[in-house]
């Protein structure tokens, strides 16, 4: 824990400016936004793994997000039986039958001898087991997806505790980060850029389209929480006690007490983290991935092996993120595929990181708390700058309706400057690595 | 059997689509190999850039209609191409001067100048929705086909009919112009030629004379002239929504990986592979079977290998297959 009294000022710092949000705006903003910049946090330390202590560009923080976000489904929902009795097998089957094509396709790679024939050999395994895995997945889809499509329409999940879900969605998430960097690491570092670019894209449009999986768009609601909802806790004799002595309405007592809950959890959880990853780091297996960051060529010279330490990292990393993501669905109680934009999901993100400073763990995490902020109140300000600008304009001119309505985009534009401003005049960002 | 109709059906739902969705990714991908192998890094911000030009173009068209100037049968929008050009070279010339420039003299990393077009791209974006906002805007006007359905059936007397739209028929040949006065420029004038010399060998090139900021200049003209050609023939095939020009940004890396990054003939064929496979792979193959199989042995399925839904599931394949593979590209691209 090696903060300077800058580091610790800079966090009062960010505190009272979120206590200054409760006493003027609501306590409610004050805690949705702690809650989202704890998330946003984790996410954070996620991808710092990543850029800041091995310098890998990953681009598709969205996509293990949301993978993250689907073991909540597919681990606290419960199951629906008459969709397994359905096609539950089928669905099963064609999976494995999915994965065996793959499988013998890349043994018969590596068992026959190159050439025209090996060509021949492996177009025909991935033509025979397309067909098949669709004859046995096809229709089990089609039955599943009609058992009362109107509120179930899909397998359900495990019907386990939520807060289980939070490591089942890391370890998803370090599945699908360890197929992508077993690709594209070893070769340029900006492959790995457009191959993660690539897989978030994917996991989103299997996420809206696989509606077996988890209703697609229609979206998964009412997910189990790990914390009190505020209309269970508004009856409750203590909870209205403390209003009163509070003087405020039960309805704010109770969903900013349902907050705090949330924002226990999640900061047991950031500390956790940061302690595992400040440990990491000042380890020598940190000081080897450092050093593999400044200078691979000696690394490398030195024995190391860069490629798997990159996938060893890359793996976690991702884990982290989809441990966020899994976080961030229960807390909002809903799989919502439509909602998630790579702006929002990956690139935010990334601002946080380089703006809280690369290679720092408590940099990550100050800057997703001011990126958060700036994220959420940007967007008000945008409203009152244009309102400002447009003041002279005549009530009803295109012009003024235009830029009025446009304020909401002025936060994108806010964010860019944001990151090109620190790139350039502070690219070791607010804490700096040490 | 009806091979003729099949063929028909072929050409009019997949080959002619695909043959303009690849024009503008190969004029697109172009840029981002030109970029790659002249600045040396992957411009995160291209599909961004191309919406900025467009949106640039398209208000142009806009003022163009407004003051009833119009060229008919042709869309207004080719006219104030030049004006998209204008300012979208500027702008990408003010961005290089307050952003890259700085980096290109410390020597930076390539991962800070993909990090920084990171930045340009959240700046753009944001320029572009300011203007447009986020929803779909059309700006094709002047006659939209050249033979309709109707037109074909009438003629040929055919059961399956098959129409060019206009918009399709200009991307083909206004990117088949486009690239051949690229390779020409390229490879016949001094710029190009310096430009060919800096990208092989930085040093040897600065040693013979050649001013690297002028080369840089170069490029980014010639990126900007690309981009606002490729999107606004994007725009006119599709309708212009920022987000799908975002979008666009894996199919263009994708077409120059496939080729060979630094590999201008490469970001062509690269770019009509992606095309063609993405439109195989999600078109319904149904009628064309419909119509080559003897009688009462139709398909019944679909025959749809993959829902349109996945076209990024294709590309994505495509980028891994090479990754695996071949991680230079068909064309031997350079490995910088």
């Amino acid at each position: 824990m090696n903060l300077t009294a800058r580091d610790l000022g800079l966090f009062a710092l960010m505190g009272v400016v979120l206590a200054m949000v409760g006493m003027f705006q609501s306590w409610q903003l004050a805690i949705t936004i702690l809650n989202m910049s704890l998330i946003s946090a984790i996410m954070a330390l996620g991808v710092n793994m990543q850029w800041g202590y091995a310098g890998l560009f990953n681009v598709g923080i969205m996509g293990f997000t949301a993978v993250g976000g689907l073991a909540v489904v597919l681990v606290a929902q419960p199951p629906v039986p008459e969709a397994w009795a359905a096609g539950g097998l089928g669905i099963l089957l064609g999976l494995m039958l999915g994965v065996a094509t793959i499988l013998a396709a890349v043994a018969v790679y590596k068992r026959m001898s190159p050439g025209k024939l090996r060509a021949l050999a492996i177009f025909a395994v991935l033509v025979i087991g397309y067909l098949v895995t669709g004859y046995v997945f096809g229709p089990a889809k089609n039955a599943v997806q009609a058992v009362n499509p109107a509120s179930e329409g899909y397998l359900g999940g495990a019907g386990l505790p939520v807060i289980l879900a939070w490591p089942v969605g890391a370890v998803f998430a370090a599945g699908v980060a360890w197929l992508v960097g077993k690709v594209s690491l070893g070769l340029r570092s900006d492959y790995l850029a457009i191959a993660t670019l690539g897989i978030s894209e994917i996991v989103i449009a299997v996420l809206k389209h696989e509606r077996w999986l988890a209703r697609g768009v229609n979206n998964v609601t009412g997910i189990d929480r790990p914390v009190a909802r505020p209309v269970d806790l508004q009856p409750q004799a203590w909870v209205q006690s403390l209003a009163e002595s509070l003087g405020w309405g039960v309805g704010q007592t109770a969903s900013v007490l349902s907050g705090l809950g949330y924002a226990g959890l999640f900061l047991i959880v950031l500390a956790l983290l940061i302690w595992l990853a400040e440990r990491a780091l000042n380890s020598p297996w940190g000081r080897m991935m450092r050093a593999i960051r400044d200078n691979e060529i000696s690394a490398r010279a030195m024995g190391k092996n860069v490629t798997r330490r990159h996938l060893n990292i890359f793996v976690l990393g991702s884990a982290v993120c989809g441990l966020a993501g899994a976080m961030m669905v229960s807390m909002d109680g809903q799989l919502t595929p439509g909602s998630y934009e790579p702006l929002r999901f990956t690139f935010l993100v990334w601002v946080m990181v380089i703006v809280g400073g690369s290679g720092n763990n408590w940099g990550a995490v100050l800057g997703a708390f001011v990126i958060w902020f700036l994220w959420v109140q940007v967007e008000p300000a945008g409203r009152w700058f244009m309102e400002l600008v447009t003041s002279g304009m005549a009530d009803g001119s295109g012009l003024k309706q235009h830029l009025l309505a446009s304020a909401a985009y002025m936060r994108l534009l806010t964010m860019g400057v944001a990151l090109l401003l620190m790139l350039r005049f502070a690219p070791r960002g607010l804490i700096p690595e040490r | 059997m009806e091979p003729l109709n099949a063929l028909v059906s072929v050409t009019n739902f997949m080959l002619i689509p695909a043959l303009a969705y690849g024009s503008q990714l190969a004029l697109g991908a172009l840029g981002i190999t030109l970029i790659y192998s002249i600045l040396r890094f992957a411009h995160f911000a291209h599909g961004d850039t191309m919406a900025l030009g467009t949106a640039a173009v398209i208000g142009g068209t806009f003022f163009l209609q407004a003051q009833g100037v119009s060229i008919h049968p042709l869309p207004t929008a080719l006219l104030a191409l030049p004006f998209g050009m204008v300012v979208l070279i500027g702008y990408l010339l003010i961005t290089d001067r307050l952003v890259y420039r700085y980096y290109r003299k410390v020597k930076a990393k390539p991962m800070i100048f993909v990090m920084a077009s990171l930045g340009v791209m959240f700046v753009t974006n944001g320029i572009t929705r300011l203007f447009m906002g986020v929803g779909e805007t059309r700006f094709e006007d002047g006659e939209r086909f050249i033979f309709s359905v109707r037109d074909f059936r009438d003629v040929t007397g055919l059961a399956e009919g098959m129409a060019l739209r206009s918009s399709q028929a200009i991307t083909i040949l206004t990117a088949l112009i486009v690239m051949v006065v690229l390779f020409w420029f390229l490879n016949r004038t001094r710029s190009g030629k310096s430009m060919r010399a800096y990208s092989d060998n930085e040093d040897l090139a600065l040693l013979s004379g050649i001013n690297p900021e002028r080369v840089v200049i170069i490029t980014w003209v010639i990126t900007g002239m690309l981009l606002v050609t490729a999107g606004t023939l994007y725009g006119l095939d599709k309708g212009f929504r920022p987000f799908n020009y975002f979008q666009l940004l894996l199919p263009m890396f994708a077409a120059a990986i496939l080729g060979g990054l630094g590999s201008p003939v490469g970001a062509i064929v690269g770019a009509y592979i992606v095309a063609f496979a993405e439109m195989g792979i999600t078109y319904a193959w149904r009628r064309v079977f419909t119509y080559l199989m003897p009688e009462g042995l139709e398909p019944e399925s679909m025959m749809q290998l993959l829902p349109v839904d996945y076209k990024f599931a294709v590309t994505f394949a495509i980028l891994v297959i090479v990754l695996l593979f071949r991680p230079t590209g068909i064309f031997k691209g350079k490995v910088l």
